[in-house]
């Protein structure tokens, strides 16, 4: 009993003074009233307000004066017009999701050369176009993680397809590209991947390739959505169709969007990330960045507030942390 | 002899006789330069001038060879869709190791067979350029996504990138705008100096009659066509290396902007009426508006929203006031009705 007293205020004791340290080590050195731009690959989309408001979040916890601006469109040049509006307004850093790699390099160099930090979130342009590329998670293991998924659920045999995005968004690509090197170890050999689908990050296009996928593919077992539109738009489908429970459904989404359908036994169980936190951290690396703090090596850490130290890895990439998986027993606990 | 003006006999009168449509568009372009200085301290820098009018290159470049057609009170709606295809053509060219020089010769053999399409189905059919565009438009994007489907290209070399998005040399203005000013002196002179361009009035004013005057009504007509094609494949190579990125969704609904611009420009929608000069200021002025609403944050769907009721108002307008002067005339009738 003794000993348990004892080791809790051990343990409180270590609390607070690493969080004193937490607070002595970051506080002073951040500059204060930043200007931050975020700019998400369009503002309509559910994941990216969340995100974004990560972002704002911590703005306002560093007294940095942030905004989120940003095209209704997803199209690969949609955003220069708001890069070069945070060139003219003279902001201390910018945050974006990237629509292309590459249709944005000229523009975002040209902000660099003006002083301008640059972080990426989730989805990145090619390396010299940003300092920072924070990853919500590392690559491959998203995508061995989810095919580990669906794996799990269809007792690893029958035909199965993927609902991506669009065909040229980074992160999609890279995702199914680990999804087909999981694909290849010997326990998947009676799973076979027949159709790569795009529904272009569109509700409409989602819903109805998912029904394409399912009239064409009689044998269809299960599918993976890596993108919270598609796997919404999807299980809205699939709730309605007598392959409801048959054909499983999973890959990437948010608790507030699939929670009808993970209770009503449409989809079993979907990952991702606290989008609210790649926003959060994006927000305090670059700010670390803008107060030179850090400059982008490899190798160099800095503190993320609530989230904790972090350390920037190879080609200016910081990884958030594993996905996480969400099913019926755990999903209420989220409100995302 | 000209009859002495009529003495102005109300604001609108005294409007159009100081400065007549195009003089109030340039008016209000530095109107809006001044807001926008007003709105941002950042609005008026060389570097944001500069980018906001890189910003509407290609909606400039096929302002012109619209406002060509609008005057003999024709259209092309498909213009957006050629700039798509060019652009997909070119990237899948460029992706197929054609050297550059040939591959953008290539596209605008391809826009140019575009806009010959259009012409063809308008002069030899008869059939309205309203109807054959909005046909067109569909094909025309269709074929660029059978083209490069979903990909996008984007390993385009630097030195045509450079073109795309630099400056030229030892100046702020964008290498796009400093060829679209050239091909506007162009066609400035084509359309006010040339007999060519007094006859696209005299067709749009009253195509029978300019038949009966021995002007060469379809074979004037199916030219500005090809025109436009060509223009709409220049803005497709521009856009291209502008964003050094072929995509066959490039510039979708470019093609209101554009006819925003003419329109607002006083090239009447019926023909016969309407300058260059008209047309150009009005890409600027909504190139500024957006520029300046963009700068303090106001969202894209206001921004649209904009352009929507400037369209609007550019049919609007020009219209009451040729109903306010046609009333006038008719109470106070005179010998100067022709204005």
């Amino acid at each position: 009993m003794k000993n348990r007293t004892l080791m809790v205020s051990a343990l409180s004791a270590l609390t607070i003074t690493l969080g004193l340290g937490v607070a002595l080590a970051q506080t002073p050195a951040l500059t204060k009233g930043l200007k931050i731009t975020l700019l998400p690959k369009n503002i309509n989309n559910p994941y990216n307000v969340i995100e974004t408001s990560g972002g704002l979040a911590a703005a306002k916890e560093i007294g940095a004066a942030a905004k989120v601006v940003g095209p209704s469109d997803a199209g690969a040049s949609s955003q220069v017009s708001y890069i070069n509006t945070a060139i003219a307004q003279r902001q201390d850093a910018l945050i974006l999701a990237a629509n292309d790699a590459n249709a944005l390099l000229p523009y975002l160099k040209r902000a660099a050369a003006g002083g301008m930090k640059i972080v990426t979130m989730d989805s990145d342009t090619a390396p010299e176009g940003r300092t920072l590329f924070i990853n919500q998670a590392n690559s491959e293991g998203i995508g061995r993680a989810q095919v580990q998924l669906l794996g799990k659920l269809t007792n690893y045999s029958g035909d199965i397809a993927i609902l991506s995005a669009t065909p040229n968004a980074t992160n999609q690509n890279t995702w199914i590209k680990w999804m087909q090197e999981e694909l290849k170890l010997p326990k998947y050999k009676n799973m076979h991947l027949v159709k790569i689908a795009y529904g272009n990050d569109d509700d409409q296009k989602s819903f109805t390739e998912m029904q394409g996928l399912i009239q064409a593919y009689p044998n269809l077992k299960g599918v993976i959505s890596p993108t919270t539109v598609g796997i919404s738009a999807g299980a809205r489908y699939l709730s309605t169709s007598p392959l409801k429970g048959k054909v499983m459904l999973t890959g990437l989404g948010t608790p507030n969007q699939m929670r009808q359908f993970v209770k009503d036994g449409t989809v079993s169980a979907f990952q991702l990330w606290n989008p609210a936190d790649v926003g959060y951290l994006a927000t305090y690396a670059a700010a670390a960045l803008a107060s030179k703090q850090i400059t982008g090596k490899t190798g160099e850490t800095f503190m993320a507030g609530k989230l904790g130290k972090y350390t920037v890895g190879k080609n200016g990439e910081i990884v958030l942390g594993p996905p996480y998986t969400f099913d019926k027993s755990n999903i209420d606990k989220f409100n995302f | 002899m000209k009859p002495a003006p009529p003495a102005p006999s109300s604001l609108v009168a005294r409007l159009r006789g100081l400065l007549g449509w195009e003089a109030t568009i340039i008016l209000l372009v530095f109107v809006a330069l001044l807001a926008g200085a007003l709105l941002s301290p950042d609005f008026l820098t060389a570097s944001n001038l500069s980018f906001l009018t890189a910003n509407f290159s290609e909606v400039a470049l096929m302002a012109l060879s619209m406002t060509l057609l609008v005057i003999v009170a024709e259209i092309d709606l498909s213009v957006a869709s050629i700039l798509g295809l060019c652009s997909s053509l070119l990237g899948v060219l460029w992706a197929a190791h054609v050297p550059m020089p040939l591959a953008i010769a290539l596209t605008f053999v391809a826009g140019g067979l575009a806009g010959l399409l259009n012409g063809l189905l308008v002069t030899r059919l008869g059939l309205p350029s309203l109807a054959v565009t909005i046909g067109t438009l569909a094909l025309y994007r269709g074929l660029a996504y059978a083209l490069l489907g979903d990909r996008a290209i984007a390993d385009f070399p630097a030195a045509y990138t450079n073109l795309g998005f630099g400056m030229v040399p030892g100046t702020q203005i964008p290498i796009p705008i400093a060829l679209f000013l050239v091909l506007a002196i162009l066609t400035t002179v084509l359309l006010h100096a040339t007999a060519f361009g007094r006859g696209l009035y005299a067709i749009g004013a009253n195509e029978v009659a300019a038949r009966f005057a021995g002007l060469r009504v379809e074979r004037v007509k199916l030219t500005l066509f090809v025109l436009s094609g060509l223009m709409a494949a220049l803005a497709g190579v521009v856009y291209t290396f502008r964003f050094s990125s072929a995509r066959a969704d490039n510039a979708t609904g470019f093609e209101l902007g554009v006819i925003a611009a003419v329109l607002l420009g006083g090239v009447s929608i019926f023909g016969g009426r309407g300058s260059v000069v008209g047309a150009v200021a009005a890409v600027f002025l909504i190139g500024i508006i957006n520029g300046a609403l963009t700068i303090v944050d106001v969202s894209n769907e206001v921004l649209t929203i904009v352009t929507g009721l400037l369209l609007i108002g550019s049919v609007l307008v020009p219209n009451l006031l040729g109903r306010l002067r046609v009333a006038r005339e008719r109470r106070q009738p005179r010998g100067d009705a022709v204005s």
